[in-house]
C-alpha cells in the first residue's frame, strides 16, 4: 500500500492530534461557543476555498458564483434534514446537497465555460444570482424569510471529517494525470488542446468538483447555523470566498487554508464593525494585487517548501 | 397597449441611465480591457454628491449635475492612478480582482461615512406630468431622458471631432503603437475614466431624482446590469452601449410590467448568458481571435 | 491512397483567403518540407490540419489501416487522438510548469485510470503512474533533458524549448508528426543537432513528418519532398533539386537565396 507512506502517515497523525486537542479544549470549556463558531466558519470557508481553487486556482477559470452552489448544497441538505432529523438524515443532506450541487455545475458549466477570463466571470455571477432568485421566489424555500430552526447535526467531528475529507480528495485529483490536465488548460488551452485535451470535459470535471465542495460546506452551513436565507448567498459572498483563495495563493491549497484561518479570525475580531471589516477585506485584495499577486503561497505548498530544502542538500 | 406604451416609456428613462452608466464600462474595457466592477459605485458616489449639493447647499438640478460629475471625474481619475495604473502589465484576473477590490473599498467607505441607511432625495423638479392619452411622462423622466441625450451627443463629438477623441481611438486600438506615434497614453486613459465616470456621476444623480431614494450599496445592481447593457451592445462600442441600455431598461420593465418583478434582475442575467453564449461580441461588438 | 491526403482546402477569415483550395499528400514514412514567405498561409495550413480553424471548404482525409477519416471540422483534441501531434511556430510549452509535466500531460489521452482513481488514489493509480513518469524521463533522455526535469519549462534556453516542444508531442504517441519552424531561432550548431534528432526519432518511433521551415538548409536537406504555399496557394511540389530550380519559386522568394542554401 503505497498511501501508507511515512509522510502521509505523520501527516494523519498530526491531524487527529489536531482534532483531539481541540475537542478537549472544546469540552473543558476554553472554547467558548463563541470561538466554536469561528473555528465551524474556518473549516466550511476551507471547504470552500479550497474547492474554488480548483476550479480558479489549478484550471484557471475564473468563477463569481461560487456561493450559488453553496446555496443549493444548504438548501437541500436544509430540507432533507427538516424532514428526517436525524444523523443519517444529516449525512444524506450533504451527499444530497453535493451532488445537486455539482449536477448544477455541469449544466451552467456546459454552456458558460466556452467564455473565457472576465466573461465567465460576468456569466457566473450571473447564474448564481439567478440561483439566489430562484431561492427567493420558491416556497419550499420559504422565500426571502428563509429557513429557520434546521436541526443541528454537524459537530466538530463532521466539520474536521468534511474539511480533511475535501483537502485530501482535492489534492489527490490535482495530483493525477486529470488534475495535471487542468493545470494544463490554465497554462495554455491552445496548446492542451493540441496535446489530446478535451478542454471543455476537463473544465467542467473541474466546475463540477468544485461545486460539489461547495454543496458540502452549505450543507455543513446549514445544519450548523439552522438558519437560512438566500441573502446569504448573493455576489458578496462569492466575493468573500475569492478572497480567500487569492489571499492564500491561486494554485495552493496550504495557502486557502491559510488564509481562510487568518480571515476568519480577522473577521471574529472584526465582528461588531461591518464596515470596517469590509474595508479590511477590499484593501486586502487591491494591496495584495498590487504588491504580492501570487498571494501568501504563490502556487506552493508547504510541502514544496520541505522538498526544496531535500533537493539543495542533494546538490551539495 | 397604453400598458405597453407605459411601460416603454419607463424602460428608456430606466434604459438611458443604464446607458449612461454602460457608456463608462465600454469606455474604459475599450481602452484597456478591464471591467472596471467598481464603476457601479463612482456612480453611487455621484448620486451622494449630488444628494449633498442639492441638500446641503440647496444647489438646482443642474448645478448639482454639474458638480457630481466634475466630482466623479476626479474620482475616476484618482482609481485609475492609485489601483490600475500599477498593474498595467498585470494579468488580466488581477486587474479584475483589485478592480473588485475598489468597488468594495468605495462601497464600506462610504457606508463608513454616511451610514448604511436610506436618504431620500430632495424634489428637484415639478412633478408636473403629462398625459398622452393614458399614457402618462412626467417631469423627471423628460429630464433624464434629455440629459442623457445630450450628453451622448457630447461623448460622439468628443470621440470622433477632437484630438482626444482620436487619441482613445488609437489607443484603444494598439497602445504600443499610439504611444510611438507620440500620444500620451497615461493621460489619454486617464482622460477616458474621467469621462465614464463623470458620466456614471451624472446617472447617480438623475436616479436620485427618478427613484428618489440613495444608499451606498446602489451601485452593484445597476452597475452589473449595465456592464450586461455594454456586452449585449458589444463591448467597446459607444452606440452599443447606448442600444444595449435602453433595450435592458425595456427588458427590466417589461418583466416587471407583464411578469413577476421578482424575476426582474434574473431575467437581465439570463438574457446575459445567452448573449454571451450565442454572439458573445455583441449587437455591434468586434470578433476578436486568439493567434495561434 | 496516401496517409494524409489534403483535397482542395480553402480558408478564408472574412474577405481573407488565407489557404486557397491548396491539395497536398503525405505517404506513410516520408518527411515532407513545407515552405513559403512570410504570410504565404503555411501555419494556417498547420491550424487547419490540427483543427485549430474549420475548414471553409475541402478535405482533409486520413488513413486509418485503409478506414478513410475526415479530419476537418474536428476538434483539436480529437486530431491529436486521430494520432497528429504538432509543435507551434511561437513556442507554447506551459511555462510555469516543470519540464517532466509538460511531457506528462501530453500523456493524458492514453492513461488507464479514471475520474474516481484519480479522487481517491488505489493502487493502480500509483502503477499507472510510474509507467507515465518512466514513459516521460524515456523521452526527456532522448532529448538530453533527463537533468532539466524539474526546471520550469520557461527557464530553459531557447533551443531546449523547441526539443523539450518536440518531446511533448511525441508523447501523445502520433503516427505524424507536425513541426512547425522547429529551427526558428536556432543557431547553424543547434540546427545541425536538430536535423540529426528529427530523422532519428523519425526512425525510431516509425513517424511520418511534416515540416514547416524558413531555413532553408535544413529543408533541402532533409525533407524528401517539398511543398511550396505562396499567397495562400499551391505554386509548386516537388524533389528539393527540382523546387531549387523552380522559377516559380524563385520569383516567390525573389530576394531569398533559394539557389545557394
Amino acid at each position: 500500500m503505497r498511501v501508507l507512506t511515512k509522510k502521509n502517515i505523520m501527516i494523519l497523525g498530526s491531524i487527529l492530534l489536531a482534532f483531539a486537542i481541540v475537542q478537549l479544549l472544546m469540552s473543558i470549556g476554553i472554547l467558548n461557543s463563541f470561538y466554536q463558531i469561528t473555528i465551524a466558519t474556518i473549516c466550511i470557508n476551507i471547504i470552500l476555498a479550497v474547492s474554488l481553487n480548483l476550479v480558479t486556482g489549478f484550471t484557471g477559470q475564473f468563477s463569481l458564483g461560487h456561493a450559488g452552489f453553496m446555496s443549493i448544497g444548504a438548501y437541500v441538505c436544509a430540507i432533507i434534514m427538516m424532514r428526517i432529523p436525524s444523523t443519517y438524515g444529516f449525512l444524506l443532506g450533504v451527499i444530497a446537497g453535493a451532488f445537486a450541487a455539482a449536477f448544477v455545475g455541469v449544466l451552467i458549466g456546459i454552456p458558460t465555460l466556452r467564455l473565457k477570463g472576465d466573461y465567465l466571470a460576468i456569466a457566473t455571477l450571473g447564474m448564481a444570482e439567478i440561483i439566489r432568485v430562484i431561492f427567493l421566489n420558491m416556497e419550499i424555500t420559504n422565500g426571502a424569510a428563509g429557513l429557520n430552526g434546521i436541526p443541528r447535526f454537524a459537530n466538530w467531528l463532521w466539520l474536521c471529517f468534511f474539511t480533511v475529507a475535501t483537502i485530501i480528495i482535492i489534492n489527490n485529483f490535482i495530483r493525477s494525470s486529470h488534475g495535471r490536465a487542468c493545470i494544463s488548460i490554465r497554462e495554455d488551452e491552445i496548446a492542451a488542446e493540441s496535446m489530446g485535451i478535451n478542454t471543455t470535459k476537463h473544465k467542467v470535471m473541474a466546475f463540477a468538483l468544485g461545486a460539489f465542495f461547495a454543496g458540502v460546506a452549505g450543507a455543513l452551513y446549514a445544519s450548523y447555523f439552522y438558519f437560512l436565507k438566500p441573502d446569504l448567498f448573493g455576489f458578496l459572498k462569492s466575493i468573500d470566498i475569492l478572497v480567500i483563495v487569492v489571499l492564500g495563493g491561486m494554485g495552493s491549497i496550504t495557502g486557502s487554508v491559510i488564509a481562510a484561518i487568518l480571515l476568519a479570525l480577522l473577521t471574529t475580531f472584526l465582528q461588531s464593525f461591518t464596515a470596517v471589516r469590509m474595508i479590511v477585506y477590499a484593501a486586502i485584495l487591491v494591496v495584495i494585487m498590487i504588491f504580492r499577486p501570487q498571494g501568501l503561497m504563490g502556487s506552493k505548498e508547504i510541502t514544496d517548501l520541505f522538498e526544496f530544502r531535500k533537493k539543495d542538500d542533494r546538490i551539495e | 397597449m397604453d400598458q405597453f406604451l407605459q411601460q416603454m416609456v419607463n424602460g428608456i428613462s430606466l434604459g438611458s441611465i443604464y446607458a449612461l452608466i454602460a457608456l463608462g464600462y465600454t469606455m474604459v474595457y475599450g481602452i484597456i480591457k478591464l471591467i472596471n466592477f467598481a464603476h457601479g459605485d463612482v456612480y453611487m458616489i455621484g448620486a451622494y454628491i449630488g444628494f449633498a449639493a442639492t441638500t446641503y447647499a440647496n444647489l438646482g438640478f443642474f448645478p448639482a449635475l454639474i458638480i457630481s460629475m466634475l466630482a466623479c471625474a476626479a474620482l475616476g481619475v484618482l482609481v485609475e492612478k492609485i489601483a490600475y495604473k500599477p498593474l498595467r502589465n498585470s494579468s488580466r484576473i488581477a486587474v479584475l480582482i483589485t478592480a473588485i477590490g475598489v468597488s468594495l473599498l468605495l462601497e464600506y467607505v462610504m457606508m463608513f461615512f454616511v451610514g448604511a441607511e436610506v436618504r431620500s432625495y430632495p424634489e428637484l423638479l415639478t412633478d408636473k406630468a403629462f398625459h398622452i392619452g393614458e399614457v402618462i411622462i412626467n417631469m423627471q423622466q423628460i429630464y433624464i431622458v434629455v440629459t442623457a441625450i445630450a450628453l451622448m451627443i457630447l461623448l460622439q463629438f468628443i470621440v470622433h471631432k477632437t484630438k482626444t477623441g482620436k487619441a482613445m481611438r488609437a489607443v484603444s486600438i494598439d497602445k504600443d503603437a499610439a504611444e510611438l506615434m507620440g500620444i500620451r497614453v497615461d493621460r489619454t486613459i486617464s482622460f477616458t475614466f474621467a469621462i465614464g465616470s463623470a458620466f456614471a456621476g451624472a446617472a447617480g444623480v438623475l436616479v436620485g431624482i427618478y427613484y428618489n431614494s440613495i444608499d451606498p450599496l446602489m451601485g452593484i445592481m445597476p452597475g452589473l446590469k449595465a456592464f450586461v447593457a455594454a456586452v449585449f451592445g458589444g463591448i467597446g462600442s459607444i452606440p452599443g452601449a447606448m442600444i444595449g441600455g435602453l433595450s435592458i431598461g425595456i427588458l427590466e420593465t417589461l418583466v416587471s410590467g407583464y411578469g413577476n418583478s421578482m424575476y426582474r434582475d434574473a431575467a437581465v442575467f439570463a438574457f446575459l448568458i445567452i448573449i454571451l453564449i450565442l454572439k458573445p461580441s455583441g449587437l455591434l461588438g468586434k470578433n476578436t481571435r486568439e493567434k495561434v | 491512397m496516401s496517409l494524409l491526403s489534403v483535397e482542395k482546402l480553402t480558408k478564408s477569415f472574412g474577405g481573407l483567403t488565407a489557404v486557397s483550395n491548396v491539395s497536398l499528400h503525405i505517404e506513410k514514412g516520408e518527411l515532407v518540407g513545407l515552405i513559403g514567405p512570410n504570410g504565404a498561409g503555411k501555419t494556417t495550413l498547420f491550424n487547419l490540419l490540427t483543427g485549430v480553424y474549420v475548414p471553409t471548404s475541402g478535405n482533409i482525409k486520413l488513413d486509418q489501416g485503409g478506414k478513410i477519416k475526415e479530419l476537418g471540422g474536428l476538434k483539436p483534441y480529437n486530431v491529436t487522438k486521430t494520432g497528429l501531434a504538432r509543435t507551434f511556430q511561437n513556442i507554447r510549452l506551459f511555462k510555469d510548469l516543470t519540464v517532466l509535466d509538460n511531457v506528462r500531460i501530453a500523456m493524458h489521452m492514453n492513461v488507464q485510470y479514471n475520474m474516481t482513481a484519480a479522487l481517491f488514489h488505489p493502487n493502480k493509480f500509483f502503477n499507472e503512474e510510474d509507467r507515465i513518469r518512466e514513459e516521460a524521463e524515456k523521452l526527456l533522455q532522448i532529448f538530453h533533458l533527463t537533468g532539466k526535469k524539474n526546471e520550469f519549462a520557461k527557464n530553459l534556453p531557447y533551443g531546449e524549448q523547441r526539443h523539450l516542444e518536440i518531446a511533448r508531442a511525441l508523447a501523445t504517441k502520433p503516427s505524424i508528426l507536425l513541426l512547425d519552424e522547429p529551427a526558428a531561432g536556432m543557431n547553424p550548431n543547434e540546427t545541425a543537432a536538430l536535423t540529426e534528432i528529427i530523422g532519428w526519432i523519425r526512425k525510431e518511433f516509425d513517424l511520418t513528418v511534416l515540416l514547416i521551415e524558413h531555413d532553408m538548409s535544413l529543408v533541402m536537406k532533409i525533407c524528401e519532398r517539398i511543398y511550396v504555399l505562396d499567397y495562400g496557394m499551391m505554386i509548386a511540389s516537388g524533389k528539393p533539386e527540382e523546387i531549387r530550380a523552380n522559377k516559380k519559386v524563385i520569383e516567390a522568394y525573389l530576394g531569398e537565396d533559394v539557389s545557394n542554401a
